[in-house]
């Protein structure tokens, strides 16, 4: 256990040490990601302006410029940029021969290389994210009550593992399709609809809204930002908790399945 | 005691056969031909410890998916093999820590940050020792000569100072069977006999077991008492780099240095002439023929200098290789040319 937890702290510390190679793009990668809110605030409010009564579905211009900055939050966890890309290259052009030879877990080890990534990332945008909810702080309600606080920050922690095995579970999916492109492209779209990354999902007309509920993708985005806005009922929080459990667990034993699989139909490609 | 056994190893890969052009290109959407390709057709092998061995073959002979095979890298379609006691595609994490492959055209090393760090990672992975780890470390840099380099992203060396942290990374875990595809593979000569020189060192002082594939004679002149020469997925010699020579070439080259510029215009009926720089004539005479035809010489002109030479080693395996692709075309051809008489025959019945 004391060997498995020293490899782990090794992977670990170096891909933090590989994310700081760049600075440049580091630098830039990181602050950058604060546009989007900024543009976002403009554009809700310019809707919000030419509406009669102030409010839609619900939601005041106050809320939802709240609901957008949580789920900037709920995405800093479960966004995961060139994972899958990764591992389908890592496929197509043999790199992942390296798992094969070696006694190390390819899923363990890009989870491990991702938790670095995010942590050297969350260290260095804690400060602008701080600002930006501190110049921001009149559009929220308040802190949530401890129930809500805690579930909320248990959803972020699910919401990175659920995004984490979800596209480990596209990219494993090269090792039959090798070019994954068009499939990543699906998801991405599916995905910036129906995770609530754009809009919160009770925008979405009924038969849809009901689809929606039962797809993955909710957690990604809304449902951390629907938990610290209380938009959730008491009676159904810990039910929704437990359903994205079991949907964290799914993609986990999916790409657990897919990878093993994939190994054993891998023809060694790229020489 | 063998290390490696191999029995009726055989993979085959569906290729996918595209046609020419835009319109194949759409067609394929639709209808795909596949064609099988068995790139090891059922090959038996053994090594046992400590032996070096080379596996020659022209590309797409079958030596690296050979490899890939007693690696676990991919599954076979038919057959067994036992490296160690284990078998490969099984991936015991046992297995994993008692071998190693070194591919010289892929980078196992992180490339981003110094090998150092890399090796650090390595030892975590196979649970070396801190003692082990530094001693093995300092023992391969110092024989390697790039204590200097440790500390240099491995993006920012070159391919040799690479190879040599790639070696040096395969080897910190002391493996018992080493697999080398192409080590040598783009280094200029000093790099190739850097390393040839490191690879000779080792195993004779560790007595690890090697199996090498390499296009390089020199790599494998200077390494290898055993050779195994594959081609088409089968194995066509397996035993020393002379007796190669001895099997696959039915010549030998005679050099005469004529006195006083008296050279025979008739050199022909002795052998093909290879090159004509008088007074110096190079023939290449059969192998059967060399006795009679060095008397004659001896006998019949004013000689300076006479030497028998077997042809150079390269110029034998290129020629074997290129009569082992002709042979395996032709036998495609026939099969091709099988099936379409066996559809042809069916479409009348």
């Amino acid at each position: 256990m004391l060997a498995r937890a020293q490899i782990w702290w090794t992977v670990f510390t170096m891909c933090v040490a590989e994310r700081l190679a760049y600075r440049g793009d580091f630098v830039l990668g990181t602050t950058m990601r604060f546009l989007p809110m900024i543009t976002q605030i403009f554009l809700w409010t310019a809707v919000f302006a030419s509406s009669s009564n102030g409010t839609m579905v619900g939601f005041t211009r106050n809320d939802i410029v709240a609901y957008y900055l949580l789920t900037m939050v709920a995405r800093a966890f479960s966004s995961m940029p060139g994972l899958a890309s990764g591992i389908a290259g890592q496929i197509r052009n043999g790199e992942i021969k390296k798992f094969l030879i070696q006694p190390i877990d390819l899923i363990g080890f890009s989870l491990l290389a991702r938790m670095g990534h995010k942590l050297v990332y969350y260290g260095v945008a804690l400060g602008p994210f701080a600002l930006v909810f501190y110049l921001c702080r009149d559009y929220f309600p308040g802190w949530p009550p401890a129930e809500y606080m805690a579930a909320f920050l248990l959803s972020l922690v699910l919401s990175f593992l659920l995004g984490f095995f979800l596209e480990a579970s596209l990219g494993l999916a090269g090792f039959w399709t090798l070019e994954i492109s068009s499939l990543l492209f699906v998801y991405m779209l599916f995905n910036f609809f129906f995770s609530g990354h754009m809009f919160p999902l009770e925008i979405l007309p009924e038969p849809w809204r009901t689809w929606v509920g039962w797809l993955p993708l909710k957690y990604l985005a809304y449902f951390p930002a629907a938990v610290f806005l209380e938009k959730i009922p008491p009676e159904q929080l810990w039910q929704e908790m437990a359903l994205m459990g079991a949907w964290t667990l799914f993609f986990m034993l999916l790409s657990r399945r897919l990878m093993h699989a994939g190994f054993r139909r891998y023809s060694g490609y790229g020489g | 005691m063998s290390v490696i056994e191999i029995h009726g190893l055989r993979k085959s890969y569906r290729v996918y056969q595209k046609k020419e052009g835009l319109l194949a290109s759409f067609s394929g959407l639709f209808h795909r031909e596949y064609r099988e390709v068995n790139a090891v057709k059922g090959i038996d092998l053994t090594v046992d410890k400590g032996e070096f061995v080379a596996f020659l073959g022209p590309n797409g002979a079958g030596k690296t998916t050979t490899l890939k095979l007693l690696s676990g890298v991919i599954t076979p379609t038919a057959g067994e093999a036992r490296v160690l006691g284990y078998v490969p595609w099984e991936r015991e994490n046992d297995y994993r820590r008692r071998f190693a492959l070194v591919m010289g055209q892929k980078n196992q090393l992180w490339w981003d940050l110094p090998a150092q760090e890399s090796f650090q990672l390595h030892q975590k992975i196979y649970g070396i020792e801190p003692t082990a780890f530094k001693q093995t470390k300092d023992e391969l840099v110092d024989l390697l000569g790039v204590a200097k380099l440790l500390g240099q992203p491995v993006r920012e060396l070159s391919l040799g100072e690479r190879m040599k942290m790639e070696l040096i990374a395969a080897l910190l875990h002391s493996p018992e069977v080493l697999f080398l595809d192409e080590p040598t593979i783009g280094l200029d000569v000093v790099a190739q006999h850097n390393i040839q020189k490191f690879l000779k060192h080792y195993q004779q002082v560790r007595g690890i077991t090697i199996l090498l594939t390499s296009h390089y004679m020199k790599d494998v002149a200077a390494l290898c008492k055993r050779v195994v020469i594959i081609a088409g997925g089968e194995i066509v010699h397996d035993g020393s780099l002379e007796g190669v020579i001895d099997r696959f070439s039915d010549y030998k080259i005679l050099t005469v240095d004529f006195a006083d510029d008296r050279m025979p215009s008739d050199l022909a009926r002795f052998g093909e002439v290879r090159e004509l720089a008088p007074p110096r004539a190079k023939i290449e005479v059969d192998r059967n023929q060399i006795a009679s035809v060095l008397t004659n010489v001896l006998a019949n002109y004013s000689i300076l200098d006479v030497s028998v030479e077997d042809p150079p080693l390269e110029e034998v395996i290129a020629s074997l290789f290129a009569l082992t692709e002709k042979q395996q075309r032709d036998s495609q051809d026939a099969n091709i040319a099988t099936t379409a008489a066996n559809v042809a025959a069916a479409g009348k019945n």
